[in-house]
């Protein structure tokens, strides 16, 4: 860790101001700036510390959405009767997360905020990597892939994205509430993370002095009836090998609507939009149909050496989830 | 980034949202965004175990230094330093949190708990006793850290059966593989908690 300086924001505009300046990192939980600063991923020459702006610090349901405030915590957010009633796929996803002590630390904020838990990003030595290292290279193209994307990375970078909370807000269409110096900006959570490309350094759509002090879902018949399924190498304290969230509208056996997304297995929560159209009128229990409309959005992956088994698995658990979602399994 | 707005600017949008107790407190824009000859060190107040304690320390100390190094509070114990084991937890404000992603000179104006603290009046506290009875242990690096880490899950009503302690007790890795031993202990001091 190199040397900084230390202060702490009493008001939002103080903490905006400070996120514009060079050298500041924000501290909320701490969770992620801590293993960066440690591993030489980070090295701000001041800290901010935005714990104290309790107006960030809320969870509340109104007729039409729920909001989150950015320093809402993971534990806090996970356990709350309204996310658990009218948006179940955000709690399991949460409650599947790191550990209680690092839910009890993590805010929401910071949770989109993450980075990718690729061993040859956060090596403790300098490897290849392009998001590290700009221009260095990909140490996982030619190395251990089996973690990596399967979908939406490129020629500079396969890493995935390592947020359960937020393949969960894809498919509630959240919207990330950014606050800058000038303007509030409103961004589809889609849109709020980028793919590598040729810039795997960037990784959101954040503009510099940007803070995010709110994510809000608009509530929806659909969004009671979802569920999130995780699958991982170890049963709990472990990151995803693939992931999937779903919520669904049926009548019946029969599926009216439904959203899917997918973590684990791209640099962001990845939408299977084709899925959501296809698997409309499909009954929950015909799973060689719904298998099939599961394939399209498949057609544009690229596994690498050890990693090609993350399409199959994808593939039934979003089955799974959906039965579930809907009340059959 | 070059802020695009004035000092001034910041300075009256600073008042408005923030009233007067914003300058009162002296947090102004200008301070909050640093100047180059800010100290790297800080003189920090904590509260430990009820104990209030004033030192000067390196802004990059951790808690989890901090209660080693400068109190003398060992029991604390540091296993990976990167948050994925568990042997540092302590409670903030009554919940479990780990010490070593913590810095110390955010930890001010919090109640910090620690293996230590956790006896009253020198009698064990049930979960250490518990842990004894059941043998939950072999080399005892983890343990402080486990025990801190149930404490929390049994006043959280998270040790209703097996499963949900191992799943919330899975943040505390123990290498000498002790779980077993350590699920009961958990469970057999839940259910005294609820009698």
């Amino acid at each position: 860790m190199t040397p900084f300086t230390y202060a702490r924001a009493t008001s939002l505009s103080s903490a905006i101001a400070a996120a514009g300046t060079q050298g500041v990192s924000l501290l909320a939980g701490g969770t992620e700036l801590l293993n960066w600063m440690k591993e030489g991923i980070a090295a701000p020459r001041r800290v901010v510390d935005i714990n104290a702006l309790e107006e960030l610090d809320y969870i509340e349901l109104t007729a039409t959405e729920l909001r989150l405030g950015a320093l809402a915590r993971m534990s806090a957010v996970a356990e709350h009767p309204d996310v658990c009633r009218e948006f179940p796929a955000l709690s399991i996803a949460l409650e599947k997360s790191a550990s209680q002590q690092i839910r009890n630390m993590a805010s929401m904020g910071g949770n989109l905020m993450q980075r990718t838990r690729c061993p040859y990003f956060r090596a403790e030595v300098q490897l290849p990597c392009n998001k590290r290292a700009p221009g260095s290279g990909c140490a996982a193209r030619e190395g251990d892939d089996r973690s990596h994307a399967v979908l939406g990375g490129s020629a500079h970078c396969i890493a995935t994205h390592p947020s359960d909370a937020a393949v969960a807000l894809a498919i509630f269409d959240a919207i990330v509430r950014v606050q800058g110096a000038r303007e509030t900006r409103d961004i589809p959570i889609d849109d709020f993370y980028v793919l590598p490309g040729e810039t795997p350094h960037v990784e959101n759509a954040l503009a510099p002095g940007e803070v995010i002090v709110q994510i809000a879902m608009p509530r929806s018949a659909m969004t009671p009836k979802s569920h999130y399924i995780k699958l991982r190498e170890r049963t709990s304290y472990e990151f995803a090998l693939v992931s999937v969230a779903a919520s669904v509208e049926t009548e019946g056996k029969v599926i009216r609507a439904t959203r899917v997304a997918l973590g684990g297995v791209a640099p962001k929560p990845w939408r299977l939009r084709s899925a959501e159209t296809e698997l409309v009128g499909l009954a929950l229990d015909d799973e060689a149909a719904m298998y099939r409309a599961l394939e399209p959005d498949f057609e544009a992956a690229r596994p690498g050496r050890h990693n090609g088994f993350k399409i199959e698995l994808a593939r039934r658990t979003a089955i799974r989830a959906l039965q579930v979602a809907g009340g059959l399994a | 980034m070059e802020s695009r707005w004035t000092r001034r600017e910041v300075l009256e949008t600073a008042t408005i949202l923030g009233g007067a107790s914003v300058l009162a407190r002296a947090d102004t824009t200008a301070e909050i965004a640093g100047s180059a000859a800010e100290p790297m060190e800080s003189t920090v107040r904590l509260s430990i175990n009820g104990e209030e304690h004033t030192l000067t320390l390196d802004n990059r100390a951790t808690l989890l230094d901090t209660l080693r190094e400068r109190i003398g509070l060992t029991g604390t114990k540091k296993g990976c330093d990167r948050g994925e084991c568990g042997a540092c937890t302590v409670h903030i404000d009554g919940k479990r949190a780990l010490s070593c992603l913590t810095l110390a000179v955010a930890a001010q104006a919090r109640e910090i708990t620690t293996i230590e603290g956790l006896a009253e009046t020198g009698a064990l506290h049930p979960v250490q006793a518990a842990f004894i009875r059941h043998d939950a242990f072999q080399c005892g690096f983890c343990t402080s850290g486990q025990i801190m880490s149930a404490v929390a899950c049994i006043a959280e009503g998270h040790a209703r059966s097996e499963a949900e302690v191992a799943e919330y007790m899975s943040g505390n890795l123990c290498r000498c593989a002790a779980y077993p031993q350590i699920r009961a202990a958990v469970l057999d001091a839940a259910g005294e908690a609820a009698r």
